[in-house]
């Protein structure tokens, strides 16, 4: 187990997103969350590095760390829980004023305040990983929406996280570029990185997925392996969308 | 008489048409030189710092800061420059407080600049798209770190043509600070123009001469832009 999350709960004032959910998080695993929109996805994925702070909620990890949101948290505190985390967002998010290696170098070399030399040859062999090295002194605004998305994962990698947070990483892509970028976060998951992905690319979530987790009206409403939810669901709600995706008409 | 520049000696009451342009042309010159330019470079330089800091005040969500923010921001824009001017030069005397002209003059327009591009700096900042500050703290930025290294350079871009105006701006409201005695270009016009009487000449002239300061900050002001420009997409 890397994270174990208990009760945690988040409200936009009248509006609560988020109610009484438990979630565990698999070191070396990778858990999908799908559900329809509005369900809460993405509202789950920035509390667990707390871009929203939860309102609730007993966050444990295997380090012997423990937030109980429903008690005051420091800074420190806070800062500890995003370490542990690296985020990929929906719509990339790269600084626009740093190439694609600055963009990757910013976070060791600024805040980790690592070697220069060493975080070049870091930067270097993640932008080859994600296929971009021939490519890291363009900026964002010269790379494709495919290429800025595999700069923005090795942005996060270059943190050397324990937990990758995805939030829909493909679906600001053109569909020619999704590929691209599955593949990446696919090398990952053989990679044995412990992930947590949003999305709707459900023969995506199925192939990398070790556990996939429905989501609707802020509650989890099913769980499990990707063949028990994907393909065998058990609760109508999770039936009811699976089949709105896959016959959209 | 009280005039400074020896260059004036030579113009007369006599002297007419081209000759007095000409003649003129030196002192109002050494007025922009010895006095236009440097404050409105220094009033610029003080103002953008302090329209920084009141830029953060008003961003922070701490009230004690928010307020004062509010306050100056509001007292400068409400109030006509020409009367702050006068109340600092002419009026703080009053209680003992003696600014000789060129400080006056760089008081009442860094306060200035300091309330208005403020407001810029303000409205740069927040056009900065939400995610690229959340992209900065989810790699462990601090929020200070966050605002130098990734949003204020983002911001910068945004803010380059108004605080351009800004600038040009206040190279023309200089001019004011002829009314508390600060020998800068118009008032050595009007200096001139009280010994000749060729008011329509010399105002014009000083006008020219603005116009090419300004003209010249604005190619400067093109080639900042292009520079700044060498990241986005066009
Ligand atoms: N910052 C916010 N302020 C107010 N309400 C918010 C905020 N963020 C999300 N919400 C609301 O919370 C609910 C859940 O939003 P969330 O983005 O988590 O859904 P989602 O499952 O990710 O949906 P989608 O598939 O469309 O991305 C929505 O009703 C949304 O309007
Ligand atoms: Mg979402």
């Amino acid at each position: 187990m890397f994270l174990s999350i208990q009760g945690l709960a988040k409200s936009f004032g009248a509006n609560q997103v988020l109610k009484d959910i438990d979630v565990n998080i698999e070191k070396g695993k990778v858990l999908s969350i799908i559900g329809p929109s509005g369900s809460g996805k993405t509202t789950l994925l920035r509390c667990l590095n707390s871009l929203e702070e939860p309102d609730k909620g007993i966050f444990t990890f295997n380090d012997g760390l423990s937030l109980d949101f429903e008690k005051k948290i420091s800074k420190q505190e806070i800062l500890k829980l995003r370490q542990k985390s690296g985020m990929v967002f929906q719509s990339y998010n790269l600084f626009p004023h740093k190439t694609a290696f600055e963009n990757v170098t910013e976070g060791p070399l600024i805040v980790q305040k690592r070697k220069k030399a060493e975080v070049k040859e870091l930067a270097e062999g993640l932008l080859e990983k994600v296929g971009l090295k021939d490519k890291m002194d363009l900026y964002p605004h010269q790379l494709s929406g495919g290429q800025q998305q595999r700069v923005g994962i090795a942005r996060a990698l270059a943190m050397e996280p324990e937990l990758m947070l995805f939030d829909e990483p493909t679906s600001a892509l053109d569909p020619e570029l999704i590929g691209e970028v599955l593949t990446v976060i696919k090398d990952l998951a053989r990679d044995n990185w412990t992930m947590v992905i949003v999305t709707h690319e459900l023969q995506f979530a199925a192939e990398v997925s070790d556990e996939v987790l429905f989501m609707d009206g802020g509650y989890i409403v099913e769980q499990g392996t990707p063949e028990q939810v994907l393909k065998s669901p058990k609760e109508e709600r999770t039936k009811q969308f699976l089949q709105r995706i896959l016959n959209p008409a | 008489m009280y005039l400074q520049s020896n260059m004036i000696y030579t113009i007369t009451a006599n002297t007419e048409g081209w000759e007095l342009f000409v003649n003129s042309l030196l002192p109002m010159i050494m007025g922009a030189i010895q006095y236009t330019i440097p404050l409105t470079l220094i009033s610029f330089v003080l103002g953008l710092l302090l329209a920084l800091l009141t830029a953060m005040m008003r961003i922070s969500k701490s009230k004690l800061l928010h307020a004062p923010a509010v306050v100056y921001v509001s007292a400068i824009r409400g109030t006509p420059l020409l009367v702050q001017l006068f109340i600092i030069f002419y009026g703080l005397p009053t209680i003992g407080l003696t600014i000789d002209p060129f400080p006056s003059a760089i008081i009442a327009f860094t306060l200035n600049v300091g309330a208005y591009a403020s407001e810029i700096i303000r409205a740069s900042i927040l056009s900065v798209p939400k995610g690229q500050w959340e992209a900065a703290i989810t790699i462990g930025m601090s929020r200070t770190t966050a605002l130098r290294r990734i949003i204020l350079p983002q911001a910068t871009r945004v803010s380059v043509p108004p605080l351009s105006n800004s600038f040009i701006s206040l190279v023309k409201d200089t001019s004011l600070a002829s009314l508390i005695l600060v020998a800068e270009l118009f008032r050595k016009a009007q200096e001139i123009a009280a010994r000749t009487y060729d008011f329509l000449l010399l105002y014009v002239e000083a006008a020219l001469i603005y116009w090419v300061i300004c003209f010249i900050l604005s190619l400067v002001q093109t080639v900042i832009e292009k520079r700044l420009d060498r990241y986005v997409d066009k």
